[in-house]
């Protein structure tokens, strides 16, 4: 599904935020990626959406090097990607409906199907009610939910999620790993970005462990 | 393994990822009725961006709606001119005055013979009985005139030539003092011709103005367009980072700049034919005084509907300079 090959990345201000990094998620695989604040964790997120481009070594999805995509190939690229953001990254100028079905109305559904795929999504993340409200008025628990709705929608190949239960209660958190475990059974590839222990501990996932850049162990890497 | 080395046009393989995932694939049908219902609800949604901001939308609009309406103004005023001018143009004439010496026998004869001259239309002999006549009956001097002992005014030919070309009628004035019993040819259409150099010039200045006008509307839009843009910065990251190509990013500041143009284009046409109704009642009058029967002409629709196109595509062309300098800057990160 997702291959780094040898990858690097230093920032143009010398900073080398990724060593030589690689790891192949496969399909339908869940992995944990930890480490400590500055480790290259965002990093490794970024790289993968291509929102910042490998220095050295390369990244594969399916068989494409991502650094031969174009403009055009980068946004259909991203299409095949859910994320879930630290900070939400919601639009407050329209309602929770709107937000999630924005992928689908840039992918180009229609509006029957758009509004089935819509709830179903903000029904497994339990916000069914409140799609005709705007997310200012939600909680942040509530407003991760509907960032985690908006990843699934258009029911990626890859998911990520960078601290998804970060503003959650452990019962909120478990139900949303469900949600993730749910996706990973049916071909779904997910990684989960965290510095919550106690989550990676209560769960028998692969798990990534990133120090300085460099990529220091990965428990599936023997599996492979 | 990895993609093809120099392969730019990679075609992403979604297919193998959806694997698992209960998906319908989105057919070419969709596809194009859900682009068009795209568009439908972006150019719904422009029109309603305009009235959050209502104040500042219409005086952008009224900035585009002045500059647009000055030189179609002038350009109006112009052609009204030129038909006002062409109505006297016609009537180019050459006066002849003859000399004491030359007896109304004489006058008429010569008045005949140039008849006969290739560039001459006709001719018309006006003897000094005549001319005093007349001139008693316009000026109402006619006690003034009966008290002087013999009449003052000479008799007069005036000549119609064929054609009002200001070249061709200078050499035939000078042509016509040459013979013999004229005292002074005089070419009754100078300040016709004078007044139609001043509107030829009077187009250029209309068309360097509308030049600099035009691309103040440009201007105006480039810079209400890139505010805009500014002002969506968050929501562009977000598209994008969900998947949205340039030309989907890019549509609904192409809609406003076109709504923009159009809009100011129709406050355009409201202000010249406000002005045109201001003016008509002074104009028809004055054309009375002159005993003319003239009435101002409007755009018409031919024009008016040229002017909405014109800018309509001005508020595109701005929309997509803006779109193109922004739209790169702004990227995930």
């Amino acid at each position: 599904m997702i291959r780094f090959e040898q990858v690097s990345k230093r920032y143009s201000n010398g900073h080398d935020a990724l060593k030589q990094v690689s790891f192949h998620l496969q399909s339908g695989e869940m992995s944990f990626l930890t480490g400590h604040s500055g480790a290259g964790k965002s990093t490794l997120l970024k790289l993968i959406m291509l929102i910042e481009k490998a220095s050295q070594g390369q990244v594969v999805f399916n068989q494409q090097n991502l650094a031969n995509f174009n403009r055009r190939n980068v946004a259909l690229y991203r299409r095949c990607i859910g994320m879930v953001y630290q900070n939400h990254q919601l639009l407050f100028d329209r309602t929770v409906y709107d937000n999630v079905a924005l992928p689908l109305i840039i992918a180009g559904y229609n509006e029957r199907d758009l509004g089935r795929r819509v709830r179903a999504a903000l029904d497994k993340v339990g916000l069914l009610s409140k799609e005709k409200l705007n997310p200012v008025s939600l909680s942040g628990g509530e407003q991760q939910r509907v960032g985690i709705a908006r990843a699934v929608v258009n029911k990626p190949a890859l998911l990520l999620a960078d601290e998804p239960t970060g503003n959650l209660d452990p019962d909120l958190s478990a139900e949303i790993m469900d949600i993730f475990e749910q996706f990973s059974q049916v071909g779904v590839a997910v990684m989960i970005a965290t510095h919550d222990l106690a989550l990676i501990s209560r769960y028998d996932h692969r798990l990534l462990v990133l120090e300085n850049g460099q990529l220091v162990k990965d428990s599936g890497a023997e599996n492979v | 393994m990895a993609g093809k080395p120099g392969s730019k046009e990679t075609s992403i393989n979604t297919a193998s990822t959806r694997r698992g995932a209960s998906n319908q694939s989105v057919t070419f049908r969709e596809k194009t009725d859900s682009y068009f219902q795209n568009h439908q609800s972006v150019a719904k949604d422009s029109v309603q961006r305009l009235w959050i901001h209502p104040v500042a939308s219409l005086l952008t609009l009224a900035v585009i709606a002045i500059a647009l309406a000055l030189p179609s103004g002038f350009y109006l005023l112009l052609k009204n001119a030129q038909v006002v001018t062409q109505n006297w143009d016609g009537r180019a004439q050459i006066s002849l005055f003859l000399s004491d010496k030359v007896d109304e026998k004489q006058g008429m004869e010569l008045g005949n013979t140039l008849r006969k001259h290739k560039d001459i239309l006709k001719t018309e002999f006006i003897s000094k009985e005549q001319a005093l006549k007349e001139f008693e009956d316009v000026s109402g001097l006619k006690n003034v005139m009966s008290g002087l002992s013999e009449n003052p005014l000479p008799s007069v030919i005036i000549v119609y030539p064929k054609s009002s070309e200001p070249d061709f009628l200078n050499i035939l004035q000078g042509q016509l003092a040459k013979e013999s019993g004229v005292d002074l040819a005089q070419l009754d259409s100078q300040w016709v011709q004078r007044l139609y150099s001043i509107l030829k010039l009077g187009q250029r200045i209309v068309g360097a103005l509308a030049i600099g006008l035009v691309l103040a509307v440009l201007l105006v839009i480039v810079n209400t367009i890139g505010l805009a843009i500014e002002n969506r910065k968050e929501e562009i990251i977000i598209t994008k980072l969900v998947g949205a190509t340039d030309s989907f990013v890019r549509r609904p500041f192409l809609y406003t700049g076109i709504l923009y143009g159009f809009g100011g284009g129709m406050l355009a046409l409201f202000i010249i034919n406000g002005f045109l109704i201001w003016l008509n009642s002074p104009v028809n009058e004055l054309a009375h005084l002159y005993n003319a029967r003239f009435s101002l002409s409007g755009l018409g629709f031919v024009n008016s509907f040229g002017l909405l196109i014109i800018a309509a595509l001005l508020g595109l062309l701005g929309a997509w300079m803006a779109v193109g300098r922004h739209l790169r800057e702004i990227e995930p990160h």
